[in-house]
């Protein structure tokens, strides 16, 4: 992954140390919210199938180079340069098809086993995300490609009167990546809060035999489970590439990963959970990075922080911060 | 005076060495596929111990093994001056078999104090979080070789000397066969397997069931971190990218095919999945296939994947199934 903007003129004034760990701030909120995202995925399907989903990074993957391939001609609306409406546009393509991946996903690979042991479809799992980062690398190719840049994106420039936060650098992308973050979980939000399907995921999670007594088809409501959590999936994976304008077909990997963690450490299951933790794990891993030399870590050890406080925390608190709240969980 | 076990195993390893005479008649890219061969089944079946007998499921066999080899290759690299020099009267073949030898012992110890280390915590935890806890582990000890220097960092690591042979390989197989076999079958194994069945009854007979646990991972770690040893020895350069997650799924797929718990069934499977890959890369040089068929069979982990999902979902107890599985419903 491609290194955030970070101050690396350090000086003994109290004010650039606040500043510079503001903008260590505002970088990891920014990759955070994409954490979140992804993680909602993770909880989500945890919620009603009660496994881990090893593919869902990969379907990360897939939305940004279903974005990749639809954004030249949706910018050709716009005479090739970059347009919001037209960022809009691959966004919603990208979730589409992410969310039509992640139900044919469903379909073929876990329903068939059901009623199988966790085990039997955590390795089905592992085989699909497999399958998708190889395939990728057959049909992508495996060299990284440059995203197109749909926003046309550049640092926005603070006012004079904010003083020494002038300094920080707030790029046009990481405001969007916040705002579409912010939108869509207060959309899932309605939805499994307000509407039926949302409520028959919910008493899913909490019962599977009594839904489908109760005339709930639990196999539409896992589909649309599937679904959602793809498309917020897909939408990551174009905001990641706003961001990081560079996608290759491994690129789900690290994300996948951190996101699992953070869906663990919010509680896996738990909706909120999912998007504090995603948030959490975002802004401890852009710090750890940040202040690693005063830490004595190396930067290498980048890729280890998530592993390692994802042992921690199912060590101490398996249940993560949020777990206990069983209402919640959907 | 010996048991029938002992005198097969004793018969199989002179006729190995017997075997190992006419190594040099053998083409040179069959001689690595048949060492890689017999390496392989040393992992697969000691993964056996954990996936299959003990019913836990670890996913980080390839750190272990990673140990074991730059435990061995640092061995041979340092102390072969003082130490061949003390056997040096025992003549050129003794000295280097004792001096190999106890590289090998010292590369397994290494890497059994490490599974106990990782053991102890994590396997308080079960199913797929004990998955995805190994394989952190996995990736965290590949993350610290890259970023020590002493070990080569992510540049690798070239070993000088070439110890591993034929005898060296096929004599340590049949050694963890017959191990792991006489383990299973003796009051210990007895303890692995009703871990597997039935965890609450086991603890509710009064079976002390992480001792078992612990004992199972710690042994299987030994004869990974033998098996990276002679992999050092034989490649004669590691790398830490060459025990990934990738490679500990490629064993846990030999595990997977032969059967969890049939040590026969996952022998064979190591010895299918060995020679597969290599069987679809002559295929894939074919002139009459089509164009674009052939990358899909060069890259291994496409078939690999695909076997995996579909041995799921058809045949999960693997080509030869397990005698007496029978899987606690999760």
């Amino acid at each position: 992954m491609a290194c955030w903007p970070s101050r690396s003129t350090i000086n003994d004034q109290p004010s650039t140390h606040l500043i510079e760990f503001l903008q260590q701030l505002i970088n990891g909120l920014s990759l955070g919210a994409i954490y979140a995202l992804i993680a909602l995925g993770y909880t989500m399907v945890y919620g009603v199938l009660r496994f881990i989903n090893f593919a869902h990074g990969d379907v990360f993957m897939v939305g940004a180079f279903a974005g990749l391939y639809v954004a030249p001609a949706v910018l050709k609306l716009s005479n090739g340069g970059p347009s919001w409406p037209g960022a809009f546009l691959v966004l919603v393509i990208a979730m589409v098809v992410c969310a039509i991946l992640g139900i044919v996903i469903e379909k073929l690979a876990y329903r068939p086993l059901r009623n199988r042991p966790r085990l039997t479809v955590l390795i089905t799992a592992i085989g699909v995300s497999l399958f998708l980062e190889n395939f990728g690398q057959y049909a992508f190719g495996v060299d990284p490609q440059s995203f197109p840049d749909l926003i046309g994106d550049h640092a926005i420039t603070i006012p004079a009167w904010c003083g020494p936060l002038t300094d920080l650098t707030i790029m046009v992308s990481q405001v969007l990546v916040f705002a579409v973050t912010l939108f869509l979980l207060i959309s899932l939000r309605f939805i499994v809060t307000k509407t039926k399907l949302g409520m028959a995921m919910r008493a899913l999670s909490v019962n599977p035999v009594a839904t489908s007594l109760m005339g709930i088809n639990n196999d539409v409501v896992i589909s649309f489970t599937f679904g959602l959590g793809s498309a917020l999936a897909g939408a990551a994976g174009i905001l990641i590439s706003i961001q990081q304008p560079s996608i290759d077909p491994l690129m789900g990997l690290q994300p996948g990963i951190k996101a699992f963690v953070a869906a663990v450490l919010g509680g896996i299951g738990n909706i909120p959970g999912a998007a504090l933790g995603g948030i959490l794990i975002g802004v401890i891993e852009t710090l750890v990075v940040g202040y690693s030399d005063r830490l004595h870590i190396p930067s290498g050890y980048r890729d280890a922080v998530a592993f390692f406080l994802l042992i921690l925390i199912l060590l101490f608190k398996p249940t993560g911060l949020l777990g206990r709240v069983e209402r919640e969980k959907v | 005076m010996f048991e029938r076990s002992k005198i097969i195993l004793l018969v199989t390893v002179a006729a190995i060495f017997v075997a190992s005479r006419f190594s040099s008649h053998i083409d040179p890219y069959y001689y690595d596929i048949i060492l890689s061969i017999g390496i392989n089944i040393i992992l697969a079946v000691s993964l056996n111990l954990v996936n299959g007998y003990t019913g836990q499921f670890s996913l980080g066999h390839a750190g272990f093994m990673s140990v074991g080899a730059y435990a061995a290759a640092m061995f041979t690299t340092y102390a072969s001056g003082p130490f061949l020099g003390i056997l040096g009267p025992l003549g050129p073949f003794l000295s280097v078999t004792i001096f190999f030898g106890i590289a090998l012992f010292l590369g397994g110890l290494a890497a059994g104090v490490t599974g106990l280390l990782v053991g102890i915590p994590s396997l308080r935890l079960k199913g797929d979080y004990l998955a995805i806890v190994t394989l952190g582990f996995g990736e965290i000890i590949r993350v610290i070789i890259e970023n020590v220097d002493a070990l080569g960092g992510s540049r690798g690591l070239s070993v000088a000397s070439g110890y591993t042979n034929l005898f060296w390989v096929f004599a340590t197989a049949a050694l963890t066969i017959y191990v792991i076999v006489n383990l299973v079958n003796s009051t210990y194994g007895r303890g692995f397997l009703t871990v597997r069945d039935d965890e609450i009854a086991a603890e509710a007979m009064g079976i002390n069931t992480t001792k078992y646990k612990v004992l199972a991972f710690t042994l299987a770690a030994f004869f990974a971190g033998i098996a990276g040893g002679l992999y050092a020895h034989d490649k004669q350069f590691i790398n830490p990218e060459g025990f990934n997650f990738l490679k500990s799924v490629d064993i846990v797929t030999m595990v997977i095919l032969g059967g969890m718990g049939n040590t026969t069934g996952v022998t064979i499977a190591a010895v299918l999945l060995t020679i597969l890959p290599e069987w679809l890369r002559h295929l894939s040089e074919r002139p009459w296939l089509p164009h674009w068929i052939a990358p899909l069979l060069a890259n291994r982990t496409i078939p690999y994947s695909l076997l995996l999902i579909i041995l799921m979902l058809t045949r999960p107890q693997g080509l030869f199934g397990a005698p007496g599985l029978k899987r606690k419903k999760a």
